[in-house]
């Protein structure tokens, strides 16, 4: 009495195959942030906030002076290197495009900034 | 006057462990397949190179941004004013959500920040920034 095993790898083999053509590769990746709490505003000292700005052409400027995107991670890293605990407060206009953002973002990180801020497009008309 | 076969050396391939290769093979298939969730709307993420892995899928929820501003949270074709509603009662739910947000890169970033303070006001504070890896 023996157990016949001659078509279990054919067995296996359609499992494989089903599990081939049914897997996908794990894609959640992404650039990760924690928002504040709202009601969380902490007064920081002007000289720990370095701000960037975004306008809506996608121009970056580093504390009023533009700076090309390229050169964005070394005029980040520098400033963190003078002062380790910068804050980068990124702030993007509305009509720029998410990719500016996203590319900004990675930059920043890129550049070793871990306390990254984003603040909410200011109101129309000025605060 | 045949000429005489020199070896009897029968021929034949081993196939008595096909069965082990094909089991590892379907162990590790297994092992590493996920399953698509939701399928989502049709955006094309932006590129970054410093991207992380979300380890846990369990705490996952997506929140997918078109180019012409249609919000989906998890296969549900949702609206920015119900948007926070639907946020809290998942974070209250599970405190651990993670929001895999996976918006257009054509999508101008008012649109995005609109979703961020909703979900800042819901209480989902870890977000991700859905990207594909850039090259370089």
């Amino acid at each position: 009495m023996e157990v016949p095993t001659a078509s279990m790898p054919d067995v296996a083999f359609l499992l494989i195959i089903f599990f081939l053509v049914t897997t996908t590769l794990y894609m959640d990746k992404g650039l990760g942030l924690v928002l504040p709490r709202v009601g969380q505003t902490k007064v920081v000292p002007r000289r720990n906030i370095c701000n960037v700005w975004v306008n809506a052409a996608g121009e970056v400027a580093v504390e009023g002076e533009i700076v090309p995107l390229e050169e964005l991670r070394e005029e980040v890293a520098r400033r963190l290197r003078a002062n380790p605990k910068l804050i980068i407060s990124l702030k993007v206009d509305e009509q720029a495009k998410y990719k500016v953002f996203v590319d900004v973002l990675d930059e920043l990180k890129l550049a070793g900034a871990t306390r990254i801020s984003i603040a909410s497009p200011e109101v129309k008309g000025g605060p | 006057m045949g000429l005489e076969r020199r070896s009897k050396v029968e021929v034949r391939i081993p196939t008595a462990s096909m069965a082990d290769i094909a089991f590892l093979l379907l162990i590790f298939f297994m092992v590493s397949t996920t399953f698509v969730r939701y399928r989502g709307l049709p955006v094309e993420l932006p590129r970054a190179r410093k991207i992380k892995r979300i380890e846990t899928r369990r705490n996952l929820v997506y929140i997918w941004i078109t180019k012409d501003g249609k919000i989906c949270v998890n296969d549900i074709l949702t609206e920015l004013n119900s948007l926070e509603e639907m946020m809290s009662r998942r974070m209250r739910e599970n405190p651990r959500t993670i929001v895999s947000l996976r918006a257009d890169e054509e999508v101008p970033y008012g649109k995005v920040s609109e979703v961020l303070q909703v979900l800042r006001r819901a209480g989902a504070l870890r977000v991700n920034f859905a990207t594909r890896r850039k090259q370089g």
